[in-house]
Formats: structure tokens, sequence, C-alpha cells
């Protein structure tokens, strides 16, 4: 009687946990199957357009030559900006990476770790700023930067000053991290004679290395996606433009039956770099996630 | 306001009435709430009225009771550190107020001048002696360095007080006869007790000249009639007073009627809003559980599957999926191929609304999945062991153990992500560009799926309505802030900054 008990009990168990296999793997399939499908159709040969079917009837890398510069149908070169678009993205990104990280981490420890005057007044303009649309002072920095000569061709400095000048808005996961750090660290430093800047430098930044990898890694990301700003500030210039902005022109109506395979494979190349760097620090991003939204 | 009942009748109440105690307590509040607000406005107008007079006062008797130069310091900053030896602060003090004289001459004074009229329609255009024309005054940028210009002054001002109160210490000090600081203890403090304010002082500039500044302007430009037909140099758009605003809340037949637009568009944000946060919440809790559920192999396996959608940039896998969805695409073929009708996603405003909401989920799974997978791990494990002694089925355990902890961790998260939604430009306009389109609206919306947001998008940079967007902008600040001030002070915050010291 006892062991037919534990038998349906473990059965039930066996049961449910094949039930969440299903559902696992199911979902898997629907996660991943609209980059096995990105990826097949950049393959594909035989038209360039919008197709109901997934499997290249004619499979080659033509897609991917025409994005380096070579028609192999026609062999001559094909004129493509996309390796101009690729290198004003990547350029952006680095210094977006570092810029970014720097100003954050020094907004965040003077909030964390110094009581001053106008500390609560900041924050809460911060947080008042950040109520407002993004959208609303695009308007106003087009026409400035466009004073100062950076739009159209020259879009990518001006890119990278507007993504990194406001950016220590963002200061609030590492603030969370740096909060969670006891204090009595900074004051063992101190009474040991360090300045605030050496205990800034020297304790704190060392051990800040998760959440400096997490801002790193999330700041690089944003500009790969940046696509309404950038197209704004490079009004169609070619050489100003950056992946996103190119990519999305390739799909307009008028673009679209002839440049939809070549959208795939730049799709492929913008996002092999992005998913290697993004596994290998996986643990840091979900460090960060996690950090973030329960300390807000 | 109804009585206050302690903890034990509160827990003598049935089910139905204590839900009925905390919904009156709820609306019994509000009032209250803004009666404290009230209050709280009349202390910040006190507390302002006494400040402003305190330091007038402060500043007569500075002058009356000071030496020399202290009085000089008055009409020349910095003189009074010059002449007491602190070389460095008199520079910099003497510094900002040359500075300042020289921007109010090139160019604040004539800016500051302009911002009263914004330039007079005729004065657009100057005529040369000699006959040629040049663009004279230019709307955009009285609007915007005379802005500058108020801010500058300002900063004058209280860069002014500090050299005052500057003079008043030092003073002191040398009646009590001790050292006064010198330019080394000055660059001291710049990395040690002040280094708070050289951390500051970059991350401040640039929020201030790239966000404060620009906000400030756009607010100021829902006042004024900027838009297509008021384009300087060309020509120059003027304050208008509050007539944007009423254009948005005024009821007009035909085509341009913008406050049925604003009304329907409002009201599909919060909608949206509100599915995308909450179907994305309690969806990827369920995956996350699903994966930490004991037993299932591979956990790592399935969680790098799920995060691989966040590592790949949104618009490429937005962009393909709405191609995907397209009445020749992907879908449309395979349920044509098992003999069903194509399936028009982008073109029926429903199916449109409906596809977006779900197709949102497939984004915001894989990062709700990591969320709540560290929170979930936190809850304490011999909760569940003493409710499964207990009895407790699977349901209740989640209901009262999961749930609720869960929602009291993740309380501030849901409200910034609820926000987040609302302007959740991405998603919207990559699938749909905020169509399809709907007639019955203001032909600057395309309709069905639109957001404030991306309205405020095709306003300002299809239609150059500037004033129209800035107004739209005010009011997605006003839904925002009035919702996150009403969380805010209803729920306990779980916010305490010094808890997690």
């Amino acid at each position: 009687m006892q062991e037919k008990r534990s038998m349906s009990l473990s059965a039930k168990r066996r049961a449910g946990n094949i039930a969440s296999y299903v559902v696992l793997i199911l979902i898997s399939i629907i996660w991943i199957i609209p980059f096995v499908f990105l990826v097949l159709q950049s393959f594909r040969c035989e038209s360039q357009g919008l197709t109901g079917y997934v499997m290249p009837q004619q499979w080659g890398i033509n897609n991917y030559a025409y994005l380096f510069g070579w028609d192999m149908v026609n062999n001559c070169a094909s004129n493509c900006n996309f390796l101009q678009w690729y290198l004003n993205t990547f350029i952006i990104a680095v210094c977006v990476a570092v810029g970014q990280t720097i100003m954050q981490i020094m907004m965040a420890y003077a909030l964390s770790r110094f009581r001053f005057r106008l500390r609560k007044p900041l924050m809460n303009l911060m947080l008042i700023l950040g109520m407002f649309p993004g959208f609303l002072t695009m308007i106003v920095l087009y026409q400035v930067l466009h004073t100062l000569g950076l739009t159209g061709d020259n879009a990518v400095p001006g890119l990278i000053i507007v993504s990194i000048a406001s950016s220590g808005m963002g200061y609030y996961v590492v603030k969370g991290f740096l909060d969670t750090m006891p204090k009595s660290l900074d004051e063992a430093a101190m009474v040991d004679g360090a300045t605030r800047f050496q205990v800034f430098y020297k304790v704190i930044l060392p051990l800040c290395k998760p959440i400096i990898i997490y801002t790193v890694l999330t700041a690089f990301m944003g500009p790969w996606g940046d696509f309404i700003f950038a197209r704004t500030i490079a009004l169609g210039s070619q050489t100003g433009m950056n992946v996103a902005t190119g990519l999305y022109s390739w799909l307009s109506a008028a673009n679209i039956s002839t440049h939809f395979t070549y959208f795939c494979a730049g799709g492929v190349i913008v996002a092999i770099p992005v998913i290697v760097l993004f596994l290998f620090l996986q643990k840091y991003y979900v460090e960060g996630v996690t950090g973030g939204a329960v300390k807000g | 306001m109804i009585a206050e009942i302690t903890g034990l009748d509160y827990l003598k109440l049935k089910k139905g009435q204590r839900f009925a105690y905390k919904f009156k307590r709820f609306f019994s509040l509000i009032p209250t709430f803004f009666k404290n607000l009230g209050i709280k406005i009349g202390l910040f107008f006190k507390n302002l009225g006494l400040g402003i007079y305190h330091w007038f006062k402060d500043l007569v008797l500075t002058f009356i009771h000071g030496d020399w130069k202290t009085k000089v310091s008055y009409i020349i900053m910095g003189f009074g550190s010059i002449a007491r030896g602190q070389i460095l602060r008199g520079i910099l003090f003497l510094g900002f107020e040359i500075l300042f004289i020289v921007y109010m001459i090139m160019w604040g004074g004539y800016h500051l001048g302009k911002l009263g009229s914004l330039g007079m329609y005729y004065e657009a255009t100057i005529t040369n002696p000699d006959g040629s024309v040049v663009y004279g005054v230019n709307s955009f940028n009285v609007l915007l360095y005379g802005v500058l210009t108020i801010f500058f002054i300002i900063a004058l001002i209280y860069t002014w007080n500090l050299n005052i109160k500057q003079n008043r210490i030092n003073e002191q000090i040398i009646a009590d006869e001790k050292r006064l600081a010198t330019a080394k203890d000055d660059l001291r403090a710049v990395v040690d007790k002040d280094f708070h304010k050289t951390l500051l002082a970059l991350p401040s500039i640039g929020i201030f000249i790239f966000t404060l500044l620009p906000i400030f302007f756009m607010i100021l430009v829902a006042f004024t009639s900027y838009d297509k037909n008021h384009m300087p140099p060309m020509n120059l758009f003027g304050w208008v007073g509050f007539d944007n605003f009423s254009q948005l809340f005024t009821w007009s037949a035909g085509g341009n009627n913008f406050a049925m637009t604003f009304g329907q568009i409002l009201l599909w944000t919060i909608v949206w809003a509100f599915f995308a946060t909450f179907t994305n919440y309690f969806l990827g809790m369920m995956v996350a559980m699903l994966i930490n559920k004991k037993g299932i192999k591979f956990k790592k396996l399935w969680r790098t599957i799920l995060v691989l959608s966040i590592a790949i940039p949104q618009f490429i896998s937005l962009l393909y999926i709405r191609e995907m969805f397209q009445t020749d695409g992907i879908i449309n073929n395979f349920i044509a191929s098992l003999g069903g009708k194509p399936i028009d996603f982008w073109g029926d405003p429903w199916l449109a609304r409906i596809t977006v909401i779900v197709i949102n989920i497939w984004i915001g799974i894989p990062y709700l999945m990591l969320v709540t997978t560290g929170i979930l791990m936190n809850i304490p494990a011999d909760l569940y062991e003493s409710a499964n002694i207990d009895g407790a089925s699977p349901w209740q355990q989640y209901s009262k153990i999961t749930l609720p902890y869960m929602l009291f961790v993740t309380g501030p998260y849901l409200l910034t992500s609820f926000t987040g939604n609302m302007n959740n430009f991405n998603v919207i306009y990559l699938l749909t560009g905020g169509g399809p389109k709907d007639i019955n609206m203001a032909s600057s919306a395309n309709g069905s799926t639109d957001l404030l947001i991306t309205w405020l998008f095709n306003l300002a940079v299809s239609n150059s309505d500037y004033k129209l967007a800035a107004v739209i902008g005010i009011m997605v600040f006003i839904v925002v802030a009035i919702l996150s001030l009403i969380v805010y002070n209803l729920i306990p915050s779980t916010r305490n900054e010094e808890e997690f010291q």
C-alpha cells in the first residue's frame, strides 16, 4: 500500500516534469525561430525580396559579399556603405561604453557616499527630468548640433556627445550596487590617511568590477540599436549613418523588394559580436539586471 | 474619513468585508493626500519667503559691518579674497564675473531683450543700405540663448552671494586670529573633502546642457506658435499663451479633431502599458519558476536560449518579425499551406493591437525571467517546506507566498516598467509605425496603435508641428508624474536608501 502510493507520486512528478520539458522546448523554439529564419534567409541567392518561404532555393554568400563591397552576380564593386556604417557604429559604441561608464560611476559614487546639501534636490531633479519623454529634447539638440556642424556627414561625434553628456541620469543601478557596499570600507581607509579620491580609486573601484562590466556591456549594446536619434542627426548622409539607420532604410517600401536579404545578412553581422560579448559576460549582466530591479 | 480599526479587529472581518475596508480606506486617504500636499506647498512658500528675508538681511549686515575689502567685493567679485591672500579663489570669482560681462555684451543682452517678443515678423530680414537682404532676428536662437542667459544670471547671483559669504567667513577667521585656507588647501579639498563636487561637475554640466536646458526650452515652445508655418529664419514665431493647450482640448468637427485623437491615443497608451507590463511580469515569472523547478535539467541552456534574444539588437528582431507577419510573409504563407485564409495582421486595428502586445511578450519575457529568477531564489526555502507539511497546494503556495513576496520586492520596478512601457517607442514604431491609419484621427497621427510618444515623434519629425509636440510631451510628463506620485504615496515604499547599507 505504502509502496504503491509513493510509486504514483513519483509517476506524477515524472509526468509533471515531462510536461515542463515540453513547454520549455516549445518556448525555446518560439524564441529561437526568428533568428534561424533570419540566418537562413541571409544565404538566399535567387532573389533579394521578401518571400513567404524560408529555405533558400539557391544557397550562397552573395548577400555577405555585397555588404563587404563585392557584387558577385555582376563581378564588380557593390557600392554598399555597410562597412562605413558598421565602423561608425563601432566607434560610437566604444566611446559611449567608456564615457557612459565614467559618468555613471562618478555620479553614483558621489550620491552614494557623500551627504551634501543639494543631494536630495539633485536626485529629485533627475527623477523629474527622467519623466519627460526623451524625444522632446531631440528637436533642440538637433538644432544645436546643426549649428556646431555635427550633423549629416559629421554625425558620429555628435551622436557620441549626445549619448554621453546626460548619461549621468542613469546612475540608479550603479548606486544600488554601491549602497550595498559597507561604508566601513571607506572609513577604514580614511583612518589610514587616504584622501576621498584615493578611497574611490584604490578601494572602491576595484570592488566595482562586476557593475563596471555590466555598465560597459549595456552602454556598448545601446548604440547598435539606437536608431531614431541617429537617423535624425545623420539626415540621410551615407557617411554619417549607423547600422540601424542604414538597415532600416533597406526595409522601406521602395527598397524592400531588392534589399531584404541584404538586411538579413547585415542583421546577422551586427548581431554576432554583440551575442559573443553577451554570452561571455552573461553572469555580470544577470547580476546587474537583478540588482537593478530590486534596489530600483 | 472612515474610522481606523486595530489589527485584531481587522483580522476578525470576513474576506469581503476586509476588501471593502481596504477599498474605502484607499479612497478616504485621497483627500488627506491632497491636504498634505497643500500643506507641503504652503510650507515651501513660507520657507522660501523666510529664506529670501534672511538672505537680504545678511547681505545688508555684511555690507554695514564689513571692512573696505568686503565692500569692494560687492562690485568686484573676488576682490576681498585676493586682498586677503586667497589668490586662487579670488581669480576664479573675478574670472566668472568677467566671463559673464563679456557674454552679456556679446550675446546675452541682445537675446534677453528680444525674449519678450521673440522677434517681430518684420525683423526676420534686414535690408542693408546697399540693397542686399540678410536674415535678422531668429526666434529659435532668441529663445534658446534667452533661456541660457536666464540660467547664467541665476548662476552669477549664486556665485556673487558665495563671494560675499566668503568675505564674511574670512573676516571672522581673521578676527579669531586663525589661519585662512591657502590655494594648496583648496586643491587638496578638490580630491578630499569636496571630492563629490569634483565628481559631480562633469555629469551635472552634461545634464544641464543636454537635458535640463532643452526640456526647459521645449516647455516654453508649448506656449509659442513654432510650427511649419512659423519656421525661422524665414518666418518667426511668437508667444501665444495657452492656445496650443486649448487646441488639444477643444472638440472640433472634421479631420483635425485633436481632442478626440488625444483622448483615444491616451486611452490606448494606458491600456497598452497595462497589458505590456503585466503580461510580461506574470508570464516571465512563470517561465522563471518553470526553469527553477526541482528536477528540471539543463537550466543554464534554457536560460541562455531566452537571454540570446536580449543580446540581439531590438531593431533587427523587431523589423524581421514585422516582415514575418506581413500579408505575404512567412506566417501567412504557413497559414495558407495549412489551407487557412491569410490574416492581415497589420491592417486591422484590433488585430494589430493584439499582435503588438503578443510580440512584446516575446521581447519582454527573457528580461523578466532574469529579473525574477534572482528574486525567486531569495525567498526562504523553509517557507515552502512548512507550507508543504501543512498540505498547501502549489497554487496556494504561489498565491500566499511567492506572489506577495514578489509584489513587495518588485513594486517600484513595476512602476518604472509601467511608465517605461508608456514611452516604449521602439516596439510600436518598428512594428506598426502607429498604424493602421484611423481616418477619424488628426492627420498627424497614424492611428490605432499610436502611443503618445509615437504621435509626438510624428508631430515633430514628419509634420514639423513643434508646438503641439511640446504640449504632448508635457502631457506625457503630467500623466507619468501623477501616476508615480499616487503609487509612491499610497503604497508603502520599499525604497529606503539607508536600509541596504
